[in-house]
């Protein structure tokens, strides 16, 4: 058996759950992430409203101002601003605009592409599958981040272009669950009557399978949503990912990283702060639907 | 036996084509590779001279051949901004690579097994929601998050550790510890898990109904069972390590494979990006190949199943 270069990535939990998180629920729903991600969201789509600056213009006679609780920081400025005097706060809501974005859509794409073959993998077997599999095998090999950085340096840098190479990095994930699932599926008597019945293989795949692995395919994206944001801030960090002047966290910290050694620390803290929140998050969420709705993913 | 390593040689081999097809083929497929392969701000003859130099004119085929044939040879191409072969840049930054990481690994064992072991004696005590809200906070912190704060701890405000470069030992601690702090997450994880699979056997009850105490039958009889899949697993986790520290060395401004490739992606030298990609893929194909030869040799009921 080969042991695949990131599976690490994915979090065991074990039966009696950890007790400062259960406190953290109401009901059994995990309230905090779900906030979290709700205020995240929410922040994304009124970027234009919240923000009390533009976060792409500073003015250069207010660089390096501290948030406004230390002194010499002023009430315009909340969370201080950057090297060319851009409004770090403005820049932190509409940073979570691109985070959200990139996230989400790079996790759906990723999630269907991978969904797909891993079905057709899985129903269809013989050489596809051989095809298919040695393919995301060899694909898993590669560490995502180098892979990532390979294609960024290939296409260039821009938001959309991150997407997809985020997509085109992590399907693996998804074929190689959804496979084994549709192995065991296939066996199964309502597959079988449908053969009977004389269903074609597309609407098996389409009717009958793919309902049935919907739900681990979402609680997947769930766990990838923190990867997929990880990534995107460690492009972005390294220059391959959004391109500036664009507001993204994971730039916002290569920026501050010159401001670092002076002590500007508001530049590294806040953007850092919010990666941290908002994975966090979302790996809490993902592991409580993993352990809710799908028992079998529990061994990843 | 010998039909297993066989038949893994032979995946082996497949893989290391499919990752030089994927290389390849994502090059051209996106592109004219001249303008990849010229420096920034050639002129269009140049881009030509590049088209023949490199057989970019002739068919796919070819060229998949002529890419592989110089591939066997080593041969990486010449780095723009060094003018020196890739291969020997790589050769000169992995020691600096191989140093971090063996430093990381070191520190993210010491942290990962004990607390494993303390966290799988008493599952649901203190020991255990501690180590689950580290492993917590292993997957959800990036390692270059933990660098810069670290840097702005220790290096801005205490002023104990130097915050960049290589040199003394003083250097290693910080970006040893921001590698490895993701990877003693994980290895925390496995310890325990390994560690209840354990201590759940047959013949851990035995030792427990010879009446011998219980921190002899953890540490003498279930510990060194358990560590093996933990040592496989760090085992793989050095090569990923050397592959992944991309971020930490630029974060600490050290010297090894990572940093050349961040490097190659600032000076836009396509030749390096290139030759790091492909030699980490092989690498991490190749040990993996060999991790399964040992579980192999070491577990019979893995050849005799496939």
């Amino acid at each position: 058996m080969s042991i695949p270069a990131d599976v690490v990535r994915l979090p065991t939990p074990s039966p009696p759950r950890f007790a400062a998180i259960r406190a953290l629920r109401l009901g059994d729903v995990p309230l905090v992430p779900l906030v979290i991600l709700g205020i995240i969201a929410l922040v994304a789509v009124f970027a234009n409203q919240l923000a009390p600056h533009n976060p792409e213009i500073g003015s250069l006679t207010a660089r390096f101002k501290p948030p406004f609780w230390v002194t010499g920081g002023s009430t315009e400025y909340l969370f201080g601003t950057d090297q060319l005097g851009r409004d770090v706060l403005s820049r932190l809501i509409f940073g979570a605009r691109v985070s959200m974005v990139v996230g989400f859509t790079a996790v759906f794409f990723a999630g269907i592409v991978g969904t797909a073959l891993g079905i057709i993998s899985g129903y269809l077997g013989g050489w596809v599958d051989q095809v298919i599999m040695r393919v995301t095998d060899t694909w898993l090999a590669l560490p995502a981040l180098m892979f990532a950085i390979f294609l960024a340096s290939i296409v260039g840098p821009s938001m959309w272009n991150i997407v997809i190479i985020l997509g085109l990095v992590y399907w693996t994930r998804y074929a190689r669950v959804i496979r084994g699932e549709v192995l065991s599926l296939k066996e199964r008597e309502f597959v079988r009557l449908a053969i009977v019945a004389g269903c074609s293989k597309l609407t098996i795949m389409r009717r009958h399978i793919l309902p049935n692995v919907i739900n681990s395919a979402v609680v997947l994206g769930t766990l990838m949503l923190g990867v997929v944001i990880i990534t995107e801030a460690t492009l972005s960090f390294l220059g391959v990912g959004v391109p500036p002047p664009e507001p993204a966290w994971g730039l916002m910290l290569s920026d501050g990283k010159q401001g670092l050694m002076v002590g500007y620390w508001w530049l590294t803290v806040f953007p850092g702060g919010c990666i941290v929140l908002m994975v966090l998050s979302a790996n809490l969420l993902g592991d409580w639907l993993r352990v809710k709705f799908d028992p079998q993913l529990r061994q990843l | 036996m010998g039909q297993y390593i066989a038949r893994r040689t032979g995946y082996c081999l497949l893989s290391l084509f499919l990752l030089s097809l994927t290389i390849f083929f994502f090059v051209r497929v996106t592109g004219d590779p001249a303008t990849l392969l010229v420096e920034p701000g050639a002129s269009d003859a140049d881009i030509a001279a590049i088209h023949h130099q490199f057989g970019l004119d002739q068919p796919l085929w070819t060229q998949y051949g002529l890419f592989m044939w110089s591939l066997a040879h080593g041969d990486l191409g010449q780095s723009f901004y060094y003018q020196t072969p890739v291969m020997e840049l790589y050769l000169q930054r992995l020691p600096n690579s191989l140093l971090l990481a063996f430093v990381a690994m070191a520190l993210s064992l010491l942290i990962g097994i004990p607390s494993g072991i303390l966290a799988s004696v008493q599952v649901g005590g203190f020991w255990d929601g501690f180590g689950k809200l580290f492993s917590l906070l292993g997957l959800s912190l990036p390692s270059f998050l933990v660098g810069l704060l670290l840097i702005l701890v220790f290096s801005v405000y205490l002023g104990w550790l130097p915050s960049s470069g290589a040199g003394g030992p003083l250097n290693l601690i910080m970006p040893a510890f921001a590698l490895g702090w993701y990877f003693a997450a994980s290895h925390m994880r496995l310890t325990r898990s390994s560690m209840l699979d354990v201590l759940g056997s047959e013949y851990i009850k035995l030792a427990r109904l010879k009446g011998l105490p219980q921190s002899l039958v953890i540490a003498k009889h279930a510990f060194k069972n358990a560590l093996i899949p933990v040592l496989t697993l760090a085992g793989i986790n050095l090569v990923i390590m050397v592959n992944v520290a991309v971020v930490v060395e630029v974060v600490f401004a050290w010297p090894g494979i990572g940093r050349l490739l961040y490097e190659g992606i600032t000076f836009r030298d396509f030749p390096i990006v290139q030759g790091v990609v492909i030699l980490g893929g092989a690498m991490i194909v190749i040990v993996n190949l060999f991790v399964d030869i040992l579980y192999a040799v070491i577990d019979p009921r893995i050849r005799l199943e496939s």
